[in-house]
């Protein structure tokens, strides 16, 4: 019997990976697509690895591919911004061994802070863009997305969504088939894109792209499964499971390969149905084309282009489209609203000693992308921007470029993986043009916000072997940094005198605040204790923003099953009603 | 009795908070639902709202099931493991579903920082709009030896209202839970399964 599972569609790309052969995994975490590699790596034989960054990711796969063997780089959609450089160069140069780039979306921002549509970037870089619609497709398509690869000489994205990524859904298993090594052979007219080599290629990858437009009228995950005419859809990714679910009897044109697509098809399908619609999630992608070709159709003005569908807004535009008749849910109009439950900064999370000391202060504080992003939120509300991993350094250098008094008022504050993956150019900036700004490395040992991965500075690798560890101190002084001091974020006292000191001091300085996440660090703690009589219910103790302390009728009270014994309380309070906390034994 | 009124669909909401276990008792849901035969699809909440944040996860089960998230209103049963988050996603479940809730509430830190107000009474709503079981999952958990089993108390209540047998549950607990934490969970489900019986 067919061994079953019910596996993510990240679960899924792993397998595919696996199954047909890809020897080389490489990316960088970023949510939805961090656990592909993570599966990806406990399958025998493979070789994966985290990346400083999406960019370093995938340019180790084009040298994997180069040599022969194949392989696949996973990020997030954002991600590719980063690796956009090497893409537009990869399409030219095409692939040795397969070569695949998995992005993973996120409509509706579920763990972003943009949406951005993917599939314009396969067809701005002109590379194939295959989109499964659950886990199954997921697995066959990295298969497919492989061979495509390897017969027409191209890179080839594999376009996830959250609720693919994110969903489980049934598979069947197969074995590891690992196709031979393809020799390496030197050829600077293929591998080497100076201008001349680059026009050849240029003409060669229409060439390619149209051999490959031709495919995409015949590839099998392109198929029109017939109902009633009357209403003909064109959808693909995990939309085409909405619109299966809400009309069943329609006809509908899957799109697998979503570039090149096929006009031919499309033409066909159109022809034989009363009323076309086009079904996606964000950018009227497959829509603009269609209406392209000179087709009649209608899509967007039923079907948001913002967020992500769900079945009732699938249901709903075609109510509005009046192909359905309205349901009428009732409407629970008296149940009062709860509050917003915004994500948090754990119990005893390090960060919130920063984000305490930096309010206090009341600085000025250019944030960047992970945990510590939660600084912004009330009631620590100490962080004013976040744009893109690594901003927070030349933001703040930005802000003391026309308004050099501000340097003594700004701080930067970003996390040690993010430092890796693209904060230390910012710092090298600084140095060279002699700023005067501080930087604070929130030093907490991973990547926690996507759940805790390996990078250079934890000393293992994503296949669990010792590494190097990454000496920062070293490397921001090797940087230019003179002032380079380490504090525990959690010393209330200590780091409030460091940043003073900092801030003030007339040329660039770097703190490291270095504590290990409080969910890496299992040991047992002691939870804080109220005094009671000792508390006023003053509720200064609330300003730290801890899930485990509240203040009920006039006296604070430690939730002990939530609360880590960080003690950051117990500084804050005036009136030493907290006590106790700590490591046990220690 | 069960909720299941027509056996070849059914669909869930598990509500709850970051951190609350809501994936590993849809995992579990999920292996005892393949193991009775159905298909199976899931929907779940990774990455930043595990901090602490809103969860869901979507849970469908039927002959063959295209989307992986429930519609609004088309919920058979919500498993809600705290009550401020079963209050925000009542409008999901239909007209006549089931909602198993633990009774504990946990006050989201804008309201314990005084930023912002939780209701007064949620019970009262929960009872109004659904046929309500509420679950003291939290010191049941507890008794067991691990307030954090309150998932799989909650997940036993479930188990008993729905047609799939109780060792394809106790399988599916033993496949998904580590060892370590066996003992505890096994008698954590037990609690919920028999909880009905007082
Ligand atoms: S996971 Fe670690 S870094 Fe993230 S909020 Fe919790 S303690 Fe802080
Ligand atoms: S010691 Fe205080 S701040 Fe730290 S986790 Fe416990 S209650 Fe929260």
């Amino acid at each position: 019997m067919m061994m079953k599972e019910l596996m993510t569609g990240n679960e899924a790309v792993a397998r595919g990976a696996y199954e047909h052969g890809v020897l080389v995994g490489v990316g960088y975490p970023g949510t939805p697509s961090t656990e592909i590699l993570e599966n990806f790596a406990r399958y025998e034989g493979v070789l994966a690895q985290w990346a400083p960054n999406e960019k370093v990711a995938l340019e180790v796969a084009i040298g994997a591919s180069m040599a022969g063997a194949r392989a696949i780089v996973t990020m997030k959609h954002v991600g590719v911004n980063v690796a956009a450089d090497p893409l537009f160069s990869a399409a030219y140069i095409g692939v040795n061994g397969g070569l695949v780039l998995v992005s993973a979306d996120d409509p509706g921002m579920h763990s972003s802070q943009n949406e951005q549509d993917n599939r314009q970037y396969a067809r701005f870089a002109r590379v194939p863009c295959f989109e499964p619609s659950d886990s199954q497709e997921a697995l066959d398509m990295v298969g497919l997305a492989l061979a495509v690869s390897e017969e027409y000489d191209i890179p080839v994205m594999l376009r996830l969504t959250t609720r693919i990524a994110h969903s489980r859904s049934l598979v069947k298993l197969g074995e590891r088939r690992l196709p031979p090594r393809r020799p390496y052979e030197k050829n600077i007219q293929k591998w080497l894109i100076l201008p001349a080599h680059a026009r050849v290629r240029r003409r060669d990858l229409e060439e390619r792209l149209q051999k490959l437009a031709a495919l995409s009228e015949t590839v099998p995950v392109n198929f029109i499964a017939w109902g009633d005419r009357r209403v003909g859809v064109i959808t693909s990714g995990v939309a085409y499971q909405y619109v299966r679910e809400v009309l069943p009897r329609a006809s509908i044109l899957k799109l697998g390969m979503t570039y090149p697509l096929p006009a031919g098809l499309i033409a066909r399908f159109a022809r034989e149905v009363e009323r076309l619609f086009v079904v996606e999630e964000l950018d009227p992608y497959l829509e603009d084309f269609v209406r392209g070709l000179g087709i009649k159709v209608e899509g967007k003005e039923f079907f948001p282009a913002i967020g992500e569908l769900s079945p009732e807004l699938v249901r709903a535009g075609f109510e509005k489209a009046g192909v359905l008749e309205p349901r009428g849910l009732p409407v629970l109009d008296d149940l009062p609203v709860p509050p917003v439950r915004p994500p948090v900064l754990c119990p005893g999370c390090p960060h919130r000693g920063v984000f305490y000391v930096l309010g206090r202060l009341k600085l000025t504080v250019t944030g960047d992308i992970g945990c510590y992003t939660l600084g912004a939120l009330p009631p620590l509300s100490a962080m004013d921007t976040c744009v893109c991993m690594g901003a927070s350094i030349g933001m703040a250098y930005g802000l003391e470029l026309v308004d050099p008094e501000r340097a003594a008022k700004t701080v930067a504050v970003i996390g040690d993986s993010t430092f890796y993956h693209s904060g230390m150019t910012g710092l090298l900036h600084m140095v060279y043009h002699k700023s005067r700004g501080t930087v604070i490395i929130l030093d907490n040992g991973t990547t926690a916000m996507t759940g805790h991965q390996d990078h250079p500075g934890t000393g293992r690798t994503l296949s669990g072997e010792e590494a190097p560890v990454v000496d920062l101190e070293a490397l921001v002084r090797a940087l230019g940094v003179r002032r380079v001091r380490v504090v525990d974020p959690l010393d209330v006292a200590r780091l409030t005198e460091a940043v003073k000191e900092e801030v003030a001091a007339p040329e660039v300085s770097v703190i490291i605040a270095r504590r290990p996440c409080t969910l890496l660090k299992r040991e047992p703690r002691r939870p804080v204790r109220v005094e009671e009589e000792r508390c006023k219910g003053c509720r200064t103790c609330l300003k730290a923003g801890c899930p485990a302390l509240s203040v009920r009728e006039k006296k604070a009270v430690v939730d002990d099953v939530l609360c880590s014994g960080c003690g950051l309380c117990v500084q804050i309070c005036p009136q030493g009603a907290l006590v106790g906390g700590g490591v046990v034994g220690a | 009795m069960s909720v299941l009124s027509h056996p070849d669909r059914l669909d869930m909401l598990l509500v709850g908070v970051g951190g609350q276990g809501t994936i590993l008792a849809s995992q579990i849901i999920g292996r005892a639902a393949l193991a009775a035969g159905y298909d199976v699809k899931m929907s779940e909440v990774h990455g930043m709202a595990q901090r602490g944040g809103s969860v869901v996860t979507h849970v469908r089960l039927g002959r063959t099931v295209c989307s992986p998230l429930v519609a609004r209103g088309d919920a058979d049963v919500i498993l809600a493991f705290e009550q401020l988050e079963a209050l925000r996603w009542l409008p999901y479940l239909k007209p006549g579903g089931t909602l198993i809730a633990s009774s504990q509430i946990v006050p989201p830190v804008t309201v314990l920082a005084g930023l912002a107000r939780c209701p007064d009474d949620v019970p009262s709503y929960l009872y109004r709009h659904a046929r309500t079981l509420e679950v003291d999952a939290l010191d049941r958990a507890r008794a067991c030896g691990n307030p954090r089993a309150a998932n799989v108390v909650l997940l036993g209540v479930l188990a008993r209202e729905l047609p799939l047998p109780l060792e394809v549950w106790l399988r599916a607990v033993r496949e998904c839970v580590p060892e370590r934490f066996l003992g505890v969970n096994l008698a954590a489900f037990e609690a919920g399964y028999n909880y009905r019986d007082g």
